[in-house]
């Protein structure tokens, strides 16, 4: 009896073990971002649709999204809408990236749909992408007011990730510029 | 029952077709054939032949940088190019695809403290399993000690001598 206990129970746990990785599985597919916790990687780009360009560096001292999208992306259509709803609460400025476009389209894509973001960076050539660990649009970083990526979402923004995944982090008096708690000794 | 029939394979069809997937499986990896840019210097071409090998399409998961058409493939090869053309070094361009990707662009994962689980758990048990052997191996010598047979003959042996 006592010498089937031990690998009755390895059995079992190996069975629970395999139980948790299948059930998280769905997840696996989905890779973490290198950057949380990271300072966001700076950038200088042209504004879309202008000659201006844009630096990230004005964005110091608050938090901030950034999205990255495409008129190519299919799943970027599906979260526009909600894109849409972020922006009128005016929690925080919207950066849009818009990666590796054409720049026609993708004005006439924000002029039809609407235009969610308070500046839209055009990354032509997908570099700042890269240096963001970009891999798939649409994807979506939280950055603080000292300049750290909070959180990457990858896919589609929904009701559901944005309370969870985002409003959840934010300060509770977050209000555009320096209102978070934790902003002592900010900036430099 | 003469109006079944099966499809007839000769051993001659199986022959030309295991010969054609044979050759297929033979085929070089299309690397070139996607990416046909030649860098100045040949011994640099080959650091970025090897690299381009190393790191990890992350749009299409299963294939490296060489191997895969899409369009990030082709960002991340430009970039290997143009740090490798800058004098960086393999460890400097890993770590540079490291920080912004992740363990994961590496089809060759490094050591860290995150994965270091990773590579100890089959060295574990290993010596888990070296551990149980060798009790039930000892045992068993022991166990043998008391047998009447082993006994009988050890008496004799000592008769023997």
């Amino acid at each position: 009896m006592n010498r089937f206990l031990l690998p009755a129970g390895v059995f079992l746990l190996l069975v629970m073990v395999l139980f948790v990785g299948i059930q998280r599985a769905p997840q696996k597919t989905v890779i973490p971002s290198a950057l949380i916790g990271k300072p966001a990687p700076a950038f200088s780009l042209p504004v879309l649709g202008t000659t201006e360009e844009f630096d990230s560096a004005s964005l110091r001292g608050q938090w901030y999204l950034l999205n990255v999208w495409g008129t190519w992306c299919p799943e970027c259509r599906n979260e526009h809408d909600m894109l849409l709803e972020i922006a009128r609460t005016e929690l925080l400025p919207m950066i849009g990236l818009n990666w590796k476009d054409d720049d026609a389209a993708a004005l006439e894509w924000l002029r039809v749909l609407g235009d969610p973001y308070d500046v839209t960076a055009a990354d032509r050539e997908g570099r700042v992408a890269i240096d963001w660990g970009v891999y798939g649009a649409p994807e979506t970083f939280l950055v603080n007011d000292l300049g750290v990526v909070v959180y990457k979402h990858v896919g589609p923004m929904t009701p559901e990730i944005w309370s969870r995944e985002f409003l959840a982090r934010l300060p509770k008096t977050s209000a555009g510029a320096s209102g978070a708690p934790i902003a002592i000794g900010a900036g430099s | 029952m003469s109006t079944r029939r099966f499809p007839r394979f000769s051993t001659r069809w199986l022959l030309m077709l295991s010969v054609a997937l044979l050759a297929f499986s033979l085929m070089p990896p299309a690397a070139q054939a996607i990416d046909p840019i030649e860098l100045s210097d040949p011994a640099l071409q080959q650091r970025y032949r090897d690299l381009s090998h190393e790191l990890r399409c992350m749009q299409c998961q299963n294939q490296s940088i060489a191997d895969s058409p899409v369009g990030l493939a082709g960002d991340l090869r430009r970039q290997v190019r143009e740090l490798l053309e800058a004098g960086k070094s393999d460890a400097e361009i890993r770590a540079h695809m490291r920080e912004r990707y992740g363990d994961f662009i590496l089809f060759r994962p490094q050591w860290s403290l995150r994965n270091a689980w990773l590579w100890l758990t089959p060295l574990v048990l290993l010596i888990l399993g070296l551990l149980v052997a060798w009790r039930v191996i000892r045992q068993r010598a022991m166990l043998a000690g008391t047998d009447e047979f082993v006994a009988e003959e050890s008496q004799e042996q000592r008769a023997d001598q």
